[in-house]
């Protein structure tokens, strides 16, 4: 079983702390879902613990070794990591892009080896994406961008998947299938943690949750005992009413 | 799919085709068939020495120029996520030159035929260590094209000193070829003195040109996938300087071959970097063995320079290929 457990990680730059003595786990077999508002560190607490930025205290283990210095292809083949979307540098081939999530793999575009090609054909079907293979990325909607990226993580077959806003920008349809995708993926025994802004979608989705306030996360556990109007309130500053599942916002808290 | 598999057969195939050209055409243009003897050295004296040791030497030299600079520039577009970086563009050659011509001023080159290009190289490779360490710094592709044009202006003024203070005439029109980019009379052994540095860059730019298929996503997803960004960069920095500083070396500043040829060739390879970079290197090599032709059979009362045809030709595709790229693309 994959883990990647980071440990009281503190980052500071210069004047300004990004995150502080922040400790969480990730296992194979749940979907976390990381809540917070604008700012309060989420992106930084998943770089920082993916080794991509440098602690100034506290580590992150990832399958007994230390992301800081590990190669980054060994942790490519343990953990898959979708960054906020950006446009790409090159208005390349869907097929292309998705093959690339197995360049830990060693692959070479336009060259893929038998068990590249159907690590590819499989993460396109999952992603319903067969019949758009052959279109070039700036063809695509939002929603097409999405499960395209999220194909080249499932691509790569890894047991741990970190995904920063994969639904950002997405209609209401197309957040659900994004995370239906996800879902299946843990369902088939991955442990995946994405950041999300929608709390409806987290409480319906989440098995854990984990909140953060000013670099600090401040609650981590299933929903039914960390979500709740008090919670949201306090983290978002909003007036709320949580009913199971059904989460509804009313407003600015005054 | 096709279109790729035979790009760089008929590319190599063109670009033999046009360095058997540039032995058959000149001032007085020889047959084919004594062509051939004269390659084959069954040829008279006179023939032999046009053939090989003026024609066939300037025709290479133009070609590995050519070459050099489409595989830098491909694989610097590659690293830098931006089809108009190119050594010319972001003032690499430029530097490279003043370095080269610093070593003329001084009489440093006339010690070792080693000193000019070595002086190139390390003025090409200092450009583009500048250039990669501010792309990692600024992340904005204008800001950092600004920065090339003002490290580009910054060579150019420098050398322009140096012009102003020549000693002589001589030095002086020495300097003026750099500027302009030239393959005339070109010999073996200038070639034989720059190709190790070129056969280096351009094995260092082709065993990590992976890694700019990886670059497409953005440096962090690059990372993400398994990509040694850290690695990644210094390896296409010294490729490109390398190969760069070489061509310097021999041929003076040739502007915008290097972004001409990789333009053309990214939709024929769905424009993958990695796939662009061989068939880009052949198609400029191909483009300045045409070109320096044409540079021979244009009578002009004196011979134009290679680097300004260059130029001229490659400038208005550059403003074009600008405004051709989406407002607000990144």
């Amino acid at each position: 079983m994959s883990e990647l457990i980071a440990s009281a990680l503190t980052r500071r730059v210069r004047d300004t702390t990004l995150i502080e003595n922040a400790s969480f786990k990730l296992s194979q077999g749940e979907l976390v879902v990381l809540l917070g508002p604008n700012g309060s560190g989420k992106t930084s607490l998943i770089q920082t613990s993916l080794g991509l930025s440098a602690p100034t205290a506290g580590r992150a283990i990832l399958d007994d070794h230390d992301t800081r210095y590990m190669s980054p292809i060994k942790r490519a083949k343990t953990l898959a990591y979708l960054p906020q979307m950006r446009p790409l540098a090159w208005p390349g081939y869907v097929y292309d892009v998705v093959a690339l999530g197995r360049f830990a793999h060693g692959v070479t575009l336009g060259k893929l080896g038998s068990e590249d090609a159907a690590a590819v054909e499989r993460a396109l079907t999952d992603c319903d994406l067969t019949a758009l293979a052959r279109r070039q990325v700036h063809t695509l909607s939002g929603g097409e961008l999405a499960r395209m990226h999220c194909a080249r993580a499932f691509v790569a077959q890894t047991p741990l998947l970190i995904a920063d806003e994969p639904t950002a920008a997405l209609d209401p349809r197309h957040q659900f299938r994004i995370m239906d995708l996800i879902a299946a993926y843990v369902r088939d025994g991955g442990g995946a943690l994405v950041v999300l802004h929608d709390v409806q979608l987290a409480a319906r989705y989440a098995s854990r949750l984990i909140w953060m306030q000013r670099g600090c996360i401040v609650a981590d556990g299933p929903p039914d005992e960390t979500l709740d109007a008090d919670r949201l309130r306090q983290i978002y500053g909003v007036d709320a009413s949580v009913d199971g599942k059904l989460v509804t916002i009313d407003g600015v808290a005054g | 799919m096709t279109v790729a598999r035979w790009l760089n057969p008929c590319l190599l195939f063109a670009c033999l085709l046009a360095l058997f050209a540039a032995c058959l055409l000149g001032s007085t243009s020889l047959p084919a068939e004594r062509v051939v003897a004269a390659l084959l050295g069954q040829a008279e004296h006179g023939e032999h020495i046009v053939v090989w040791s003026i024609r066939l030497p300037r025709a290479l030299a133009a070609f590995l120029v050519g070459a050099a600079l489409g595989l830098s520039g491909a694989a610097l577009q590659g690293l830098l996520r931006n089809p108009l970086a190119e050594p010319g563009v972001l003032g690499v050659s430029a530097t490279a030159s003043l370095a080269a011509t610093t070593t003329l001023y001084y009489g440093l080159a006339a010690y070792s035929a080693w000193v000019l290009p070595i002086a190139a190289i390390t003025g090409a490779l200092l450009a583009t260590a500048f250039l990669a360490i501010a792309a990692v710094r600024t992340q904005s592709v204008v800001t950092l094209i600004l920065i090339g044009v003002g490290l580009s202006s910054f060579a150019g003024a420098a050398m322009s000193l140096i012009l102003n203070l020549a000693p002589n005439p001589f030095s002086l029109s020495d300097m003026v070829n750099w500027m302009l980019g030239s393959v005339a009379n070109r010999s073996f052994t200038d070639i034989g003195l720059v190709f190790p540095f070129i056969l280096l860059g351009a094995v260092i730019l082709l065993t990590t040109r992976r890694g700019l298929s990886a670059l497409t996503l953005g440096e962090e997803a690059a990372n993400g996938i398994g990509l040694n960004l850290q690695r990644q960069r210094i390896y296409t920095v010294l490729g490109a300087g390398l190969a760069t500083g070489a061509s310097v070396a021999l041929a003076g500043v040739i502007g915008f071959v290097g972004i001409v040829a990789p333009h053309l060739i990214r939709p024929l390879v769905g424009y993958d970097p990695a796939r662009s970079l061989i068939p880009s290197a052949l198609l400029s090599g191909l483009i300045l063995v045409l070109a320096d032709i044409g540079v021979r059979l244009i009578p002009t009362s004196s011979e134009l320079k290679l680097g300004v045809v260059a130029a001229l030709i490659g400038a208005p595709v550059f403003v074009w290929i600008a405004m051709q790229r989406r407002a607000g693309h990144e």
